[in-house]
């Protein structure tokens, strides 16, 4: 090995290069490209030059995303209607099912905050189900084109998110059926849902690089989400959680951030500054862990595919 | 900085490409665990390419040669910077495009239009250039009909002339077309042969990698023969193919036969 340092894809802009006489089209690019390679163990390429990539070639993350819905039948009266009904259906289920457990004690509040922590807990699980397919079922792209691998993941958590929305709207009817608050304080979902992306990103990334080298972690996945499901506070309030379990509260990433999710959209108030602080500081330790392990292996998938 | 206008389009200097791969049909977890328990070894080394060093000066096409195996296809992923070098070191001027060029045919179940967009997307272009782009790739694969439909219903010239137009419709700096010329019907081959003795005659850098020997000698300025990893020869086409064509002990029969 001649060198320790990373792959060095470096791009020198040096001015237009000579003009070709039979482009018709004007280049939009008139920047002249300059790639030195070079052998690296397991490490990361110039951060500067990977993102300033990663965003010029954001459309392609669209585009699939694009892609991938119309595949799923998204722009079809059908394909909207079961985006709508599948989690709806879920959450009656669920719903009576924690009712029963708890021999009918349960008001429309607590269908209210079931549909809430469903639709967010759907909106990452599914983001993260995507990712993990996502490179390794693009393995012709991967073998033939020099791009930033990691726009596949970040791709799957934008379709999730496009499937994510339509569910709002069977929330909404049921927030306002319950009697709950309707205020300023609803802003804070916003943020909230910006928390559960950059959740979802990074554990998606780290799921689409562990499937290309374990194949069957695409068997262990549905696994692992529904066991995320269980501890995480949808089927029950964070609150009632008792104090022995308490841990597994904080060390679930979607403890904190559905804890947060139900104070603002079911009792009404702002996050309280713990279990935001702790949503933020689970969501930037995955998007770093995800991201730092993605782009530290990505070089090495097209020999792995 | 150095200039982009000067030094040679490609230097590969002492390059070697070492391929890892998972003896596994595909690598599970469970595997991987099972045969750490057992103490196997779980990788097997392949070495594709071994110490290669070669120039290739702005504008000049070069045919590149070699049996099944040889690397060939190797060493035009490691210059268009998908393959990292084990050893070594590669530098380019100038955005690459290869054959099969913007990984067209990815996804089989997508449309041929859906594959070409996100095949183009992916390789850095701009949606209007893509645009017109396309119409251009479109008329010259006469594919017209098909864009819509799966490429998995393509028969196997469809979409090897898909890839072709693809590939020499982009316009790049460097050009690589990894056996992209032997596609397609008789008509398609004259045409393709039509398209790249004009893409030839441009200011293009152009790796041309392709069994059909009468097109490299017809086609390019320079060519290298990989023989098992090893650059065995760099020299004119001709030298270079009556070399291979004695090592292989074939005679100039075998190689009009395959020729475009
Ligand atoms: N993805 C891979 N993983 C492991 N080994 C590989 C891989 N791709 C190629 N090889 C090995 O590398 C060597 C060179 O392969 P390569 O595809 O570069 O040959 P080639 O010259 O293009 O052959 P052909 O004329 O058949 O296209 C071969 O021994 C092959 O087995
Ligand atoms: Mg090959």
């Amino acid at each position: 090995m001649s060198t320790d340092t990373p792959n060095s894809v470096q791009e020198t802009e040096t001015g237009p290069p000579g003009a070709r006489p039979t482009s018709v089209l004007q280049r939009d690019d008139e920047l002249s490209e300059h790639h030195v390679y070079e052998p690296h163990r397991v490490g990361l390429p110039p951060i500067g030059t990977y993102v300033k990539r990663l965003w010029e070639r954001r459309e392609f993350a669209f585009e699939l995303s694009r892609t991938k819905l119309r595949a799923q039948h998204f722009n079809t009266v059908f394909g909207q209607l079961w985006l709508i009904i599948n989690p709806l259906l879920l959450a009656l289920v669920y719903f009576v099912l924690v009712d029963i457990l708890r021999d009918g004690s349960r008001g429309p509040q607590f269908l209210a905050h079931l549909t809430a922590g469903l639709f967010a807990y759907y909106f990452v699980s599914d983001s993260v189900r995507q990712a993990s397919r996502s490179v390794v079922s693009a393995g012709r792209l991967i073998l033939n084109t020099p791009f930033p691998r990691v726009l596949l993941p970040l791709s799957a958590v934008l379709t999730a998110f496009k499937r994510f929305l339509p569910t709002i709207a069977i929330y909404v009817p049921i927030h306002a059926l319950s009697g709950l608050p309707v205020g300023w304080h609803l802003l804070w979902t916003l943020p909230l849902v910006a928390l559960f992306a950059l959740v979802a990103a990074g554990v998606g990334m780290l799921a689409a690089a562990a499937q290309v080298y374990f194949r069957d972690l695409a068997s262990f996945l549905p696994y692992v989400l529904r066991v995320w499901l269980y501890i995480s506070p949808v089927l029950y309030f964070a609150q009632e959680v008792p104090e022995r379990y308490r841990a597994i509260l904080a060390l679930n990433p979607l403890g904190a951030p559905l804890t947060a999710w139900s104070q603002v959209l079911n009792s009404g108030h702002a996050p309280s500054a713990d279990v935001l602080g702790l949503s933020l500081a689970w969501a930037v330790v995955l998007l770093v862990a995800g991201a730092l392990f993605f782009v530290s292996r990505e070089r090495e998938f097209a020999v792995r595919l | 900085m150095p200039s982009a206008s000067e030094g040679p389009s490609i230097a590969v200097d002492r390059l070697s490409v070492t391929y890892r791969t998972s003896i596994e049909r595909s690598p599970t977890l469970s595997g991987t665990l099972l045969r750490l328990g057992r103490r196997q070894r779980t990788v097997r080394t392949t070495q594709a390419l071994k110490d290669v060093s070669f120039e290739v000066p702005k504008g000049t096409v070069l045919g590149v040669i070699g049996a099944n195996g040889a690397g060939k296809s190797t060493l035009m992923r490691t210059v268009a910077g998908i393959l990292p070098p084990t050893e070594g070191r590669i530098e380019v001027r100038g955005r690459v495009s290869t054959l099969l060029a913007l990984g067209v045919g990815f996804n089989r179940e997508l449309s041929g239009r859906e594959n070409v967009v996100l095949g183009g997307l992916a390789a850095g272009l701009s949606r209007r250039r893509l645009q017109d782009k396309y119409e251009e790739i479109v008329a010259f694969s006469e594919l017209e009909e098909f864009m819509d439909m799966p490429m998995r219903t393509y028969s196997s010239g469809m979409y090897g002339r898909l890839a072709f137009s693809v590939a020499v419709n982009m316009e790049p700096d460097i050009l690589i077309i990894d056996e992209a010329l032997s596609v397609g019907d008789a008509r398609f081959r004259r045409k393709s042969f039509e398209k790249m003795r004009e893409l030839c005659g441009q200011d293009r850098t152009i790796l041309l990698v392709s069994h059909a020997l009468g097109s490299i000698r017809d086609l390019c300025d320079e060519a290298i023969w990989i023989h098992r990893g090893e650059l065995r020869m760099a020299d004119e086409p001709d030298a270079v193919i009556d070399a291979y064509t004695t090592f292989l002990d074939v005679g100039e029969d075998a190689v009009t036969l395959e020729d475009v």
